[in-house]
């Protein structure tokens, strides 16, 4: 077994650092766009304080189109636009680009429903204190949703993970695209039995820790 | 002293549109507890909101102290609410927040130092007596406990009006008790103007000086607590009232009656005069009481009984009978004959 590990571990290592790449940029954008992209779908559906149901309808047919789409179709279809941003449509960063659209996406979703969560009870209580509409999306239902954002990016991260594999198809690299071209296409069996057990700890050690950060932050009871 | 004038609050559902409020005027001066009562749906909570302006009304005006703050928004609105205090039924306390962060929260809004806050946060939790649980989250709290701390929360800034939104609706007897006994204390020891709305008199009757009654969107009648009580003036304050005195008698009595039931009100001094003994003294018929109280609100005694007046078999009976209900009638605040 050890000696067989052992040559497969000079082509593990960079096919994880790819797949964290990718992972890693991709994550980034989740947050970084999708997090505001939840909370537009949430604040302009509600009577709170930015009601705007063109503004709602927009961001939902836009999240709709992206989340209806085949991970790897939305690869293909968005080559032209890597190219555009990148110049080339080769490599971990490049595949970057449609995971990071689709991670955009799906997480806005589940930003969206974690806020539905939030007792509106709550966001009124702090109108009724005065609090600006600045704080009440910093301060009360950031916080409050916390628990759910935590699981929702958990739940993310996961499927990044595979749809990562998919992204070895655009020459993306990292752990799926070794298991498809050694394991699939050469039919050796034992790479693809260990690409399948690395990922396999993989997913478990990233819901493991989302658990964790998402117990810590709900005082629920 | 808060106005509200003429004010109408309707929400448009799907295709219909539900006047929530319908051209309700009052006016509630500084330092009363005023209690809104009335059933479900009838619009008092919306016309609670109408005074925080977290429901902006659609026509009408709603005055502080005189200044028109109808019109307010943005930083204006938030600084009038700063003043404002609101409590709720379902306490709406930030789940992910210590009871002190919970009560630092609203002094945070209000542009408060740190140092400022971590003086007044205890003070607050002290008031409502909960000094122990500042470090606990609210999901190990009580009922009684947390609508204390959305009472410390609520008062942190020294607002002249405190909002009551069914503040004891979701808490038990005893605990309600306890929650109204708190807020009176807070009324009378900083002179905080109460607005409180339940669905229930019994809790009007507990705290409140003045009410408004109101139904489908429109308060039908106001006035002094006890007024309502002693002599309301339309049919659904009469049920609302008849239901919290619960004066019911149980049907095997009220099945084969000889004589008239009465049912009786004293009001005041009257309610602690000796008149039926006297009746029966004097025309010499016989009286059965079958249901009675005496309710005490405000320290004003208000009693009711339910008496059966019977008269003997001789001749001048009957007539007997007809004078000293009468008697009663003259001499006490109302009689009103169940059955004959």
């Amino acid at each position: 077994m050890l000696e067989l590990l052992l040559p497969l571990l000079d082509d593990l290592k960079p096919a994880f650092g790819e797949t964290f790449l990718m992972v890693g940029i991709s994550s980034f954008f989740a947050i970084a766009g999708g997090l505001p992209l939840g909370f537009l779908l949430y604040i302009t559906e509600r009577r709170l304080f930015w009601e705007n149901q063109a503004a709602h309808a927009i961001g939902n047919v836009l999240v709709n189109v992206i989340r209806s789409l085949p991970f790897v179709i939305l690869l293909v279809l968005l080559l032209p636009f890597t190219q555009w941003v990148l110049g080339t449509t080769i490599g971990p960063a490049a595949a970057a680009v449609p995971l990071s659209v689709a991670a955009i996406a799906f997480y806005a979703r589940l930003v969206e429903g974690a806020l539905c969560e939030v007792d509106p009870g709550i966001v009124e209580a702090a109108q009724a204190f005065g609090a600006s509409p600045l704080r009440i999306v910093g301060s009360v239902l950031l916080r409050e949703a916390l628990p759910g954002l935590l699981r929702g990016l958990t739940v993310t991260l996961i499927s990044l993970i595979g749809y990562s594999a998919m992204a070895g198809i655009v020459g993306g690299g990292g752990v799926g695209d070794l298991a498809i071209r050694f394991g699939y296409y050469r039919y050796q069996t034992d790479v693809m039995i260990v690409t399948v057990i690395a990922l396999v700890i993989l997913v478990q050690a990233v819901q493991a820790l989302g658990d964790l950060a998402a117990r810590r932050a709900d005082k629920k009871g | 002293m808060i106005e509200l004038q003429d004010i109408s609050i309707a929400f448009t559902a799907k295709d219909r549109t539900v006047r929530a409020v319908r051209n309700a005027s009052l006016s509630i001066a500084s330092g009363q507890i005023f209690g809104i009562v009335g059933t479900s749906g009838a619009g008092k909570s919306t016309l609670l909101r109408a005074i925080n302006l977290l429901e902006p009304p659609d026509s009408g005006l709603v005055l502080l102290d005189g200044r028109d703050i109808t019109g307010l928004k943005g930083a204006a609105l938030r600084r009038e609410r700063q003043k404002i205090g609101m409590i709720f039924q379902h306490f709406n306390l930030m789940l992910t927040r210590t009871v002190y962060d919970n009560v630092a929260f609203t002094l945070h809004i209000a542009g408060k130092s740190r140092q400022e806050i971590s003086e007044r946060v205890p003070e607050l939790l002290g008031l409502v007596g909960l000094s122990d649980k500042a470090d606990a989250y609210p999901a190990q709290l009580s009922g009684g406990q947390k609508q204390r701390v959305g009472i410390a929360r609520a008062i942190a800034n020294h607002p002249q009006v405190l909002l009551c939104d069914e503040p004891t609706s979701a808490l038990d007897l005893e605990t309600s008790a306890a929650i109204l006994e708190l807020l009176k204390e807070i009324n009378e020891r900083l002179g905080i103007t109460i607005v409180l709305i339940s669905h229930e008199m019994s809790v009007i009757k507990k705290i409140c000086t003045r009410v408004a009654v109101m139904n489908a969107g429109q308060i039908i009648e106001e006035g002094e607590v006890y007024d309502i009580f002693a002599t309301p003036r339309e049919e659904f304050t009469r049920q609302l009232v008849e239901h919290t005195l619960n004066l019911d008698l149980p049907a095997r009595l009220t099945e084969d009656l000889r004589g008239t039931l009465l049912k009786i009100l004293f009001l005041g001094e009257r309610a602690e005069q000796p008149l039926l003994s006297e009746v029966a003294l004097r025309f010499g018929v016989s009286i059965n009481i079958l249901h009675g109280k005496i309710e005490y609100i405000n320290s004003r005694a208000l009693g009711i009984l339910v008496a059966l007046l019977d008269h003997d078999r001789s001749e001048d009976g009957a007539s007997r009978l007809g004078e000293a209900i009468e008697f009663i009638r003259q001499n006490t605040a109302h009689v009103e004959v169940l059955h004959a």
